[in-house]
């Protein structure tokens, strides 16, 4: 990687860890409600996984797709941080226009699609965004984001068959952050090592270290090489951890103190700023120059945008819940057709 | 007597319940170390231990079915959902396996579970975590259907339900588990059928079930200060409905609204509307009301939310209605 490369993923990271400490605080002053996921802690996947995507491609070329914990997702595919917050917000300039909110980001112009709320139901869907890649012959490939937990569905098992036998272009990124709201991995599944289950669908798999966005880039290529080749699906496992509760309404009290602070240590922030201090590429001025920056940029123009935006027409309740104007020669009246019955 | 939240009710109801027979068991996720999402199990894992309170994986298609299996071997498990959304992953071994095992085997099997799940909106959880579905297990033979609305209920039938040996889906609701109310100090066994009145009127009926009971009651409040009576039925049992009372009702008050948290189509209060048509259509001096959901998906953003879920105030005008006063 580039000089250029490291600094800007850092700004990225740094970028996304205070969008969602900002959200967590617009949360508190009661700005956004229902359930909130943050995905403080696990900024390298994200940023890595997407960025290697990206520098293949571009923005919005492959498919990507996840489960609630998706602002960060949404926005590295390149989805609009200010709209992201705005859905956040429920505002009309939402990307989802206010009805989706925090666990349903979506941006189909930059091929997001979407955050689902149910554990496990991305898989099909990935599997399927895939296989519309393989028939369409564009070259794109699709990309799941799913925690640990979501490995338990039956979900998982049928797409893993199907997305093998089809030889399916789709990358599975499991983010092992060892809970499921507040149950430990070793308490839900005898396997804790979740790339080894991969076996029994003869898809290829491996483990690799989370925090350090580097490996996860170097891993990531070699995975999106052999799905690109045309060779069928791999399946990436991260290991990660989730610094805040599941959600908004949990403290996380499962976990102990020192689980936590040893994790802390290993933040994937601070282990890339380190790096290019030691390497004399950033300076500590530097750095929190950046960090001030970026706080700026999300408090004056990204939460500005979301706070002035407009809410919804009630209104316009039903909108969205079909086509506004769908075709008459399916939809409408039989006399509207013109004869047939005459 | 003491006042206990309907979390507090339900977890009583498992405490003793697990304490009676050593056949009860809990299973769902995160009910044992965490306690709960909503805290109905906390401190059972202690108590009872993993093989009692079992924690599952994420799976509930087959935690359900294995609820399912073990019930039909004598076990009596109590199956919680975190979210009745999550329990349509379990819909093939409810509406496939567990309504139809009685039935299929000719009577000579059968599946005691209760499977214990929060439906309803709560605040901005958004479309994929507020349905209700109610009437989903409403149209399936072999299924028994509750919804509790008060702490004892919530602890009485819970009990009945455990004892029972229908699978019995125990619907709760998500903005329920802190409301307090009285349960009596001895234990309380509370019939899974039967509907109640649970206010005296003459003027109207309002017919509610689950949370929009209280919708109902608090519409009777500002109807008397109007000097309106108004006769409140809490349905208790979805699967089966009691007729009976509804028709007394009516026949006294000759005016009805059904308020349902549900969508209208295929909803509770079609259900309700027609079982009234059918059994004291004469008895009507006016057009009966249904106070229902919008027919969308739940959406996140708050005010929307308010305008597709219907509330007290949706039931005090839909009376006025009935009433013939706007
Ligand atoms: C089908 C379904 N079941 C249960 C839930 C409740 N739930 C939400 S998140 C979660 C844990 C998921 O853990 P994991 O897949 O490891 O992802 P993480 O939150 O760790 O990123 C559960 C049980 C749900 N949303 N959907």
């Amino acid at each position: 990687m580039s000089k250029i490369d490291r600094k800007r993923l850092l700004r990225e990271m740094v970028f996304f860890r205070r969008f969602e400490d900002r959200t967590f605080e617009a949360y508190m002053e009661r700005k956004i409600g229902g359930f909130l996921h943050l995905y403080s802690g696990q900024e390298a996947v994200a940023t890595g996984v997407l960025e290697v995507i990206q520098a293949e491609r571009g923005i919005g070329f492959d498919y990507v797709i996840t489960g609630y914990r998706d602002h960060i997702h949404a926005i590295k595919t390149g989805a609009r941080a200010r709209e992201v917050m705005a859905e956040l917000y429920g505002k009309e300039t939402g990307s989802s226009k206010g009805r989706g909110g925090s666990m349903h980001i979506f941006d189909p112009s930059v091929h997001f699609m979407g955050g689902y709320a149910l554990v496990g139901q991305p898989f099909p869907l990935a599997a399927g965004l895939a296989l519309a890649c393989k028939h369409q012959k564009e070259g794109r490939i699709a990309v799941c984001f799913l925690g640990d937990g979501a490995n338990n569905q039956g979900t998982f098992h049928e797409t893993m068959n199907m997305a093998a036998l089809w030889k399916l272009p789709v990358l599975f990124v499991c983010e092992n952050n060892l809970y499921a709201i507040g149950t430990a991995i070793q308490r839900s599944t005898p396997i804790i090592d979740q790339y080894k289950r991969l076996a029994a669908y003869n898809i290829p798999a491996s483990q690799h270290y989370g925090q350090d966005i580097e490996v996860v880039m170097e891993a990531t290529q070699s995975a999106v090489d052999h799905v690109r080749s045309g060779a069928g699906p791999y399946f990436l496992e991260l290991l990660t951890y989730r610094y805040r509760g599941h959600s908004m309404s949990d403290a996380g009290a499962y976990r102990s103190k020192e689980e936590v602070a040893e994790w802390m240590q290993q933040d994937p922030i601070q282990i890339l700023a380190q790096r290019l201090i030691e390497a004399g590429e950033l300076t500590e001025e530097e750095f929190k120059a950046m960090e001030q920056a970026v706080q700026d940029e999300i408090d004056n123009d990204i939460v500005k945008f979301a706070e002035e935006s407009p809410e919804p027409k009630v209104e316009e309740l039903t909108k969205y819940v079909l086509e506004d104007n769908p075709d008459p020669r399916w939809i409408g009246p039989l006399e509207a057709q013109g004869g047939g019955h005459g | 007597m003491a006042e206990l939240a309907y979390w507090e009710a339900l977890r009583r109801a498992h405490d003793e319940e697990l304490a009676n027979d050593p056949m009860v068991i809990a299973m769902g996720e995160d009910i044992g170390v965490a306690g709960g999402t909503y805290k109905v199990t906390l401190g059972l894992y202690d108590k009872y231990g993993e093989e009692r309170i079992v924690d599952t994986p994420i799976s509930e298609n087959s935690y359900t079915g294995i609820g399912i299996g073990a019930s039909m071997a004598g076990m009596r498990p109590i199956i919680e959902i975190m979210s009745i959304n999550f329990a349509l992953l379990a819909l093939d071994t409810l509406i496939n396996a567990a309504a139809k095992i009685r039935y299929m085997s000719g009577g000579r099997a059968q599946c005691p579970i209760v499977m214990r799940t929060p439906g309803g909106t709560a605040h901005q959880l958004a479309a994929q975590h507020s349905a209700r579905l109610a009437r989903l297990f409403m149209g399936t033979p072999g299924l028994r259907v509750v919804t509790p609305s008060t702490p004892l209920d919530a602890y009485g039938m819970l009990k009945s339900a455990v004892r029972c040996n229908d699978p019995v889906i125990f619907i709760e609701h998500e903005s329920m588990y802190n409301l307090k109310g009285e349960v009596p100090d001895e234990e309380v066994f509370r019939p899974l059928e039967g509907a109640e009145v649970i206010r005296e009127g003459t003027d109207i009926t309002l017919i509610g079930y689950n949370y929009s009971v209280h919708w109902c009651l608090s519409a009777a409040d500002k109807l008397a200060q109007e000097g309106i009576s108004a006769e409140v039925i809490d349905l208790r049992s979805l699967k089966p409905i009691d007729r009976e009372t509804i028709r007394r009702s009516i026949e006294k008050t000759h005016r009805v609204l059904v308020a349902e948290e549900d969508e209208a189509p295929v909803g509770v209060g079609s259900e309700v509307i027609t079982g009234i048509i059918e059994d004291c259509f004469f008895a009507l001096d006016a057009q009966p009301v249904r106070v229902h959901a919008a027919d969308v998906p739940v959406p996140y953003n708050y005010n929307l939310e308010k305008s597709a879920i219907p509330d007290a105030k949706d039931v005090y005008q839909g009376a006025l209605k009935v009433l013939g006063k706007v």
